[in-house]
C-alpha cells in the first residue's frame, strides 16, 4: 500500500524512534503509538479492508480500533494488532493488513508466563473513576489490584486534557498511582486487558510486559502474562467507547472519532488532519473540536443534529469564530481514497453543500464498556439519557463505575469512583475511613441533551452500500436491511447473517449501531431489542500467552521411576503410560523393535529376566473391616486369603464390568496391600473412598496411597529362582517353603524387601518391592547378575500368551469377567459385592456377549493391526476386534486376542479379518495359547 | 546396605544457582520422615497419639503444628502426615524404634477406634521455597492465595502446583516446603527451577 504524501510532524518533543512501515522508513517518538507516529509522518491509509478491499485509516486511538490492522513483523511476527494500542520502539517493523494476518511459521522464542493473583478489591480501569476507587480501597486497608490496559493510568484523562486538582489530568494519575504503588498490598499493572469475567469474580487478564521493547526486551522476561486474578469484589470503570452514526463513505481514512482526535492532539500532539469538520450528536465533540482549533487545525464547521447544543459550548465555538450548524447532518464522507469534503445538509432535507476538509471528525455519543459485567452474569438496561445500553443488575460482587455505566462527567466520574471503592472496602468488611474531599475539576458546562441519531439516510435514490455499520467486517446498512428483509429478526440473528461485531474488534464500536439500525428497520425500540451477547475475550490474546509455561517439555507432567535414569543409559524407548515413562524395549546394537522384543521375551520364557513394575498403583487398606470391603469390592473372596498370601482380584463397576484387576496381599489380619493397574491407581483409590465416604460409612477401614513408596522390580524365567536365591542369601527360595502367591519380608542385595511370588507372564517370578530410594540400588543389583532387562512390550506379549487380559485394551468398559474367560473370579458364595445383581441379567448371560479368544492367523507371518474387524467367511457382519497382536518366540508365529461374538463357541473356526480390500483368514482359538496347564509357574 | 537415592538427587546444583540472586532458595530435604495417620480425631487413640507427638492432632483443615522436630500436617478430617527428621538407612535400630513403629504402638490395643499408620517416606520428596520471592515463585503455579495473613506460617494444604499435586506447607515467614510424590519430583523440581527464570538473578 502506498501512503499518501502528507507533510511530516517533525516539530514534537521526545525522543525520537526509528520505525518502518509497508517498507518506507520513519520516525516517531518515545510515547507514540504507531498510529499517533502515522499520523504524524502524513500516513492516513493503513490497511484495506477485509471484503471490499477499501482504503482504511485510523479511525480512533484505542483498543476500540476497527480499522488500521497491521502486522508486527520484528522482533517476531505477531498478526492482527490494532496500530492504535502498539507503543512504539525503535526499529519496528510493520505492515499494514488487508483485514487478516499471517501467523508465524517458526516456534515463537520469547517467554510467557501466568500467575495466580487473589484480592479484596479488583479494580478494572485506571481512569478517573478507577484511580478514585482503588485509592478509597487502598486507603482503608484492601488488598487491591488495579489493571489498565495502557502504558500508562489516566483512562480518558490521557487525551482530554482536562486539569484535576490543579495538575494536569496525566501527571495528577500518574502521582495517585505512584502513592497507591506505596501501599504494601497494592499492585498496579498496566498494559494489562482484563479479558475475561467468570464465576465467583475469577477474572483472567493478559499484562504485555515487554512487547514495547523492541529487541531490548530481556530475553528472561516473560513477554505476556496472564493473570489469573481472584477478587472478593470487583470494581468495573471500564470507560466508554465512542459511537459513530451511519452515513455514506463513513469508512473513508480522515473520519475519525472525536475523542480520539482530542487525544492525539493532547497526548501525542500529533495533529491529524488540517481542516476539520465535527459531526455531532451531543456535546462532547465540542471540547474535542476546540482542543484541535487551539492545536492549529482549521474546524470548517461543527455539524450538530441537534436543534439546541449546549449554551456555553456554543458560546466558546463564536468566541473562536467555529461555524456551527445545528439542525445539520452530514449526509456524506467525500473523497477518492480519503476525506476530500463533506457533504453537509439539513436533517429536514434540501440541497447539502460540500464543504473541503481533509478530516471528519464524528460522534455519536459514548458507549459503556460493559462487555466485563455482561460476561460477569449482569443484566443491561438502556438507559434513555445516553442512548446506549448500561449495567443493571448482577447476581456478583460486582459494581460499574464512572462512564462504563454512564456517569458523563469528569466530576461525576471522580465521586462515583471514591463511592464504589468505599463499597467495596465496606462489603470486603474493612473499616470504611472517612470520605477525602473530592478532587477539584474545572467548571464543567451544563449539558444540553444528546439525540441519539444512528443513521443518516443517503440523499435520494441512493442506497445505503457506503453506510458502514461495521467497518471491521464491511458490513453496511444495506447488509443489515438485507438481514431483516430476509425475516430475520433477533439480533443475534442479524451478527450471525452478516457477521457484524464478530471481527477481531468484537464490534466495540458497531455492536449498539447494528442493534439500533436493526430496530429501526423493524420499527420496534432498541432498548426492547437488546445487544447480541458478551463474551470473552474482550480483546484479542494470543495462543502464546495462554499457552504460557506449559509447553515443550514442560506440558504434562512427566513420571518416572526411581530406576529411569537406568532405563536412559541402558538404551531404552520408552512408553507413554498415562503420565508415566515405561521402558518399551531395550533394544541393542543392530535390533529393531520386533526383533529387541523376541529377543526379550526369550530371556524370560527360557532364561531369567527383569522389569521396572513400579508403576503399580498400591494402597494400604488398614482396619478391622478391610476384608469384609475387599469383599464386597472384589468380584472373588478375599476374606479367606491366609495372612502371607496373596489373590488375584477383579473389581467390576455396578453395571457389572470390569473396572480393574491387580493382586491382594495380606500383610495382617486387618491389613492388605492391594495393586491396581499403572493408569488407575488414582481412580481405585477415589473408588475405595466413594465407597467408604458415601455408602459404607460404618465399616472400619482406611485407604491410604503407597505408590510411590515402594519400587518394584519383576524377576521373570525359569532361572530366576536361582538368581534371587544368590541376592537374597537369607530367603529360603525352595517351591515348598516359598509357594506361588505368598510374599516374604526379607533382603535383596542388603535392602529390606518384600518378595511376592506373582507371575504376569507364567513363568516362575517374583517381584521385589523396596522403599523406593533403594530401587535403584536393587535395579542395578538384578541386572549385575546377569538378568535381561525387559520392557512393556514384552510384558504385554508375555502375558497375552497366557490370556492375562490387559484392563483398558483387552475391556473398554462392556465387558464382565464371564467375558474374559474368569468366570472363576466371580465368587457363588459371597452374598453381595459390587456388579453381582448385574451378573443376573439376562443381557450379561446373553451366548452372543463378545468374548475373549485367541486368534491364530493362517499365515504365521502375519501381523494383524488391533483395531480390525472380524467377519465370517464371506459375510460383512462384524463380530468383534482383535485387542491385542503380537510375534510370539514361544509359539513360533503372530497372534491376537479378540473380543468376538459367541466367541468361546467359535473356537476351531475360521474368521476372516477384514483389512479393506483384503481379507485374512484367521482360526480362533482358545484365549490361553501358552502353557494352558500353568506347568511353569513354578520353574 | 545399599546406597538410597533421593528423587532430586542430580538437581542439587541447578538448586544453587537458582539461590545466586538471593532472592530465592531451593533445595531438596531428602529422606525427610514421612507418616500417614488416619484415625477419628474424636477418639481416645487421636489423644494418645497426640501426647506421643508432643502436640494436638490439628483439626483445623490446613493446619500446620509443630514439635520439636516433628510437623503434623492436616491432610482430611482423619487423616494427618506427620513429617519428621530422616531416620537413616538402619532402620533406627540404634536409636530405638522408629516414628512409625512408635505411632503405631501408641495406637495399638484401641480396640474401639482404628488408627492407619503408613510409613509413606519415600512417596514423596521435600522441596524447600524459601526467599523474598518465593510466594512469587510459588504463585506461577498454586492457584492458592499464598497472601501471609491467609497462608501463613502453621498452614499447608493439598493442592496443585504447575499440573502436579503436592503438599504444600508455610513454614517461616517467607519459607514454604513443597512435598511432591517421588515420580513427580523431577517435573516439579524443573518446573519450579523454569518459573524462577526471572527471579534468578
Amino acid at each position: 500500500m502506498t501512503a499518501t504524501e502528507r507533510p511530516v510532524q517533525a516539530d514534537r518533543p521526545g525522543e525520537v524512534l526509528r520505525f518502518r512501515f509497508d517498507g518506507r522508513d520513519y520516525e516517531g517518538r518515545s510515547g507514540d503509538t504507531l498510529a499517533a507516529a502515522l499520523l504524524a509522518s502524513g500516513v492516513r491509509r493503513v490497511a484495506t479492508s477485509v471484503k471490499l478491499g477499501r482504503p482504511r485509516g485510523i479511525f480512533s486511538a484505542g483498543v476500540e480500533e476497527p480499522n488500521a490492522l497491521v502486522q508486527v513483523e520484528t522482533p517476531f511476527p505477531e498478526p492482527m494488532l490494532p496500530a492504535t494500542t502498539v507503543e512504539l520502539y525503535d526499529g519496528l517493523v510493520a505492515t499494514g493488513l488487508p483485514g487478516k494476518g499471517r501467523l508465524a511459521d517458526r516456534p515463537d522464542p520469547a517467554r510467557y508466563d501466568s500467575v495466580h493473583a487473589h484480592c479484596d478489591v479488583l479494580v478494572v480501569g485506571a481512569g478517573p473513576a478507577g484511580l478514585m476507587a482503588a485509592a478509597e480501597a487502598a486507603r482503608g486497608g484492601a488488598r487491591v489490584i488495579l489493571a489498565d490496559e495502557r502504558p500508562e493510568p489516566g483512562g480518558s484523562l490521557l487525551g482530554t486534557a482536562e486539569t484535576v486538582d490543579g495538575l494536569p489530568g496525566r501527571r495528577w494519575a500518574a502521582e495517585r498511582a505512584a502513592e497507591l504503588g506505596g501501599f504494601d498490598d497494592v499492585r498496579v499493572l498496566c498494559r494489562t486487558t482484563v479479558f475475561g469475567h467468570y464465576d465467583d469474580n475469577y477474572v483472567v487478564a493478559v499484562e504485555r510486559r515487554t512487547n514495547h521493547l523492541g529487541a531490548a526486551a530481556p530475553a528472561t522476561m516473560a513477554r505476556e502474562r496472564i493473570w489469573r486474578i481472584r477478587a472478593r469484589r470487583v470494581v468495573l470503570a471500564t470507560g466508554a467507547h465512542e459511537r459513530f452514526p451511519a452515513f455514506a463513505g463513513n469508512d473513508l481514512p480522515g473520519v475519525m472519532l472525536a475523542g480520539a482526535a482530542r487525544a492525539y492532539v493532547n497526548q501525542y500532539g500529533v495533529r491529524p488532519g488540517r481542516r476539520a469538520v465535527v459531526f455531532t450528536t451531543n456535546d462532547s465533540a465540542y471540547p474535542a473540536a476546540l482542543d484541535l482549533a487551539g492545536a492549529g487545525i482549521e474546524i470548517a464547521a461543527i455539524v450538530d443534529v441537534r436543534r439546541a447544543p449546549g449554551e456555553e459550548w456554543a458560546r466558546r465555538c463564536a468566541e473562536r469564530d467555529i461555524e456551527v450548524r445545528t439542525g445539520h447532518v452530514v449526509r456524506a464522507a467525500v473523497g477518492d481514497g480519503e476525506v476530500a469534503a463533506v457533504s453537509i445538509a439539513s436533517e429536514a432535507g434540501g440541497q447539502a453543500r460540500e464543504v473541503p476538509a481533509d478530516l471528519l471528525l464524528v460522534s455519536g455519543g459514548w458507549t459503556p464498556v460493559v462487555h466485563l459485567f455482561s460476561q460477569a452474569g449482569g443484566a443491561l438496561r438502556f438507559d434513555e439519557e445516553i442512548g446506549a445500553f448500561v449495567p443493571g443488575e448482577i447476581r456478583q460482587a460486582v459494581e460499574a463505575a464512572g462512564s462504563a455505566r454512564g456517569v458523563p462527567t469528569l466530576s461525576g466520574c471522580l465521586r462515583d469512583g471514591a463511592e464504589a471503592g468505599r463499597r467495596a472496602l465496606a462489603a470486603a468488611g474493612f473499616a470504611v475511613p472517612d470520605p477525602a474531599p473530592p478532587p477539584a475539576v474545572e467548571h464543567e458546562p451544563e449539558a444540553a441533551p444528546a439525540r441519539h441519531l444512528w443513521l443518516v439516510p443517503p440523499a435520494d435514490g441512493a442506497d445505503h452500500r457506503e453506510h458502514f455499520v461495521d467497518l471491521q467486517r464491511d458490513v453496511t446498512v444495506a447488509d443489515v436491511l438485507r438481514a431483516t428483509g430476509a425475516g430475520l429478526r433477533s439480533v443475534e440473528h442479524v451478527k450471525r447473517y452478516t457477521t457484524a461485531g464478530t471481527a477481531h474488534d468484537q464490534g466495540r464500536t458497531s455492536g449498539l449501531l447494528t442493534s439500533a439500525i436493526t430496530a429501526h428497520a423493524l420499527g420496534v425500540d432498541v432498548a426492547d431489542l437488546g445487544v447480541t451477547t458478551f463474551r470473552a475475550p474482550y480483546a484479542p490474546v494470543s495462543f502464546a500467552a495462554l499457552a504460557g509455561r506449559d509447553r515443550g517439555s514442560l506440558h504434562d507432567p512427566v513420571r518416572v521411576t526411581a530406576m529411569h535414569d537406568r532405563h536412559v543409559d541402558s538404551g531404552a524407548l520408552f512408553e507413554n503410560v498415562g503420565q508415566w515413562k515405561r521402558p518399551w524395549y531395550y533394544p541393542r546394537e543392530g535390533e529393531d523393535m520386533a526383533a529387541a522384543v523376541l529377543r526379550e521375551c526369550r530371556a524370560a520364557r527360557e532364561d531369567v529376566a527383569m522389569m521396572d513394575a513400579s508403576t503399580l498403583g498400591k494402597i494400604d487398606v488398614i482396619g478391622p473391616d478391610a476384608a469384609e470391603f475387599l469383599d464386597r469390592l472384589y468380584t472373588n473372596m478375599m476374606s479367606t486369603l491366609a495372612v502371607g498370601s496373596i489373590r488375584y482380584g477383579v473389581m467390576c463397576r455396578p453395571d457389572g464390568m470390569v473396572f480393574d484387576d491387580g493382586t491382594v496381599i495380606r500383610l495382617a489380619d486387618d491389613r492388605f496391600l492391594v495393586t491396581t493397574t499403572t493408569g488407575n491407581a488414582a481412580a481405585v483409590l477415589d473408588w475405595m473412598e466413594e465407597w467408604l465416604q458415601t455408602e459404607w460409612p460404618s465399616l472400619r477401614v482406611h485407604c491410604t496411597s503407597v505408590t510411590e513408596q515402594w519400587a518394584t522390580v519383576a524377576l521373570v524365567g525359569p532361572r530366576s529362582r536361582e538368581v534371587l536365591a544368590g541376592l537374597a542369601p537369607g530367603l529360603a527360595v525352595g517351591n515348598p517353603s516359598f509357594p506361588f502367591m505368598t510374599w516374604r519380608d526379607t533382603e535383596v542385595a542388603g535392602i529390606p524387601a518384600r518378595v511376592c511370588r506373582i507371575s504376569f507372564s507364567g513363568e516362575l517370578a517374583y517381584e521385589i518391592n523396596v522403599r523406593s530410594w533403594y530401587g535403584l540400588a536393587l535395579w542395578e543389583a538384578v541386572e549385575a547378575a546377569g538378568v535381561t532387562p525387559y520392557g512393556t512390550e514384552t510384558m504385554h506379549v508375555l502375558r497375552a500368551e497366557k490370556g492375562y487380559p490387559i484392563i483398558g485394551q483387552d475391556t473398554d468398559g462392556t465387558v464382565t469377567p464371564q467375558d474374559l474367560g474368569m468366570a472363576w473370579v466371580v465368587s457363588k458364595k459371597k452374598p453381595d459385592f459390587i456388579g453381582k445383581r448385574s451378573f443376573g441379567r439376562a443381557d450379561t448371560a446373553r451366548p452372543d456377549r463378545k468374548q475373549l479368544v485367541g486368534l491364530l492367523p493362517e499365515d504365521t507371518g502375519r501381523l494383524l493391526p488391533e483395531g480390525v474387524h472380524l467377519v465370517e467367511p464371506g459375510g460383512t457382519r462384524p463380530l468383534g476386534h482383535v485387542t491385542s497382536s503380537y510375534r510370539s518366540a514361544a509359539l513360533g508365529r503372530t497372534f491376537a486376542l479378540a473380543l468376538i461374538s459367541g466367541g468361546r463357541e467359535r473356537i476351531g473356526a475360521r474368521l476372516h479379518a477384514a483389512m479393506g480390500a483384503e481379507t485374512v483368514p484367521v482360526t480362533v482359538a482358545h484365549h490361553v495359547l501358552y502353557d494352558p496347564e500353568g506347568a511353569r509357574r513354578d520353574g | 546396605m545399599a546406597e538410597r537415592r533421593s528423587p532430586l538427587a542430580g538437581f542439587a546444583a541447578r538448586f544453587e544457582a537458582a539461590g545466586a540472586g538471593g532472592r530465592l532458595r531451593l533445595a531438596e530435604l531428602p529422606f525427610l520422615t514421612q507418616i500417614n495417620v488416619r484415625v477419628d480425631p474424636e477418639g481416645r487413640a487421636a489423644g494418645r497419639i497426640g501426647r506421643a507427638l508432643g502436640v494436638p492432632l490439628p483439626v483445623e483443615p490446613g493446619g500446620a503444628v509443630r514439635s520439636g522436630d516433628l510437623t503434623v500436617l492436616w491432610l482430611g478430617p482423619d487423616e494427618w502426615l506427620v513429617v519428621g527428621p530422616d531416620e537413616g538407612e538402619d532402620e533406627g535400630d540404634a536409636r530405638g524404634p522408629g516414628l512409625r513403629d512408635r505411632l503405631a504402638e501408641t495406637a495399638a490395643g484401641t480396640a474401639d477406634d482404628h488408627v492407619s499408620v503408613v510409613d509413606v517416606s519415600a512417596q514423596r520428596t521435600t522441596l524447600v521455597v524459601a526467599g523474598a520471592r518465593s510466594r512469587d515463585l510459588l504463585a506461577h503455579g498454586c492457584a492458592l492465595d499464598l497472601h501471609p495473613r491467609v497462608f501463613g506460617p502453621g498452614r499447608c494444604a493439598q493442592t496443585l502446583l504447575a499440573r502436579a499435586q503436592v503438599v504444600l506447607v508455610a513454614r517461616e515467614a517467607d519459607e514454604f516446603w513443597v512435598l511432591c510424590r517421588a515420580s513427580f519430583a523431577g517435573y516439579t523440581a524443573e518446573w519450579l527451577l523454569d518459573a524462577a527464570t526471572e527471579y534468578v538473578t
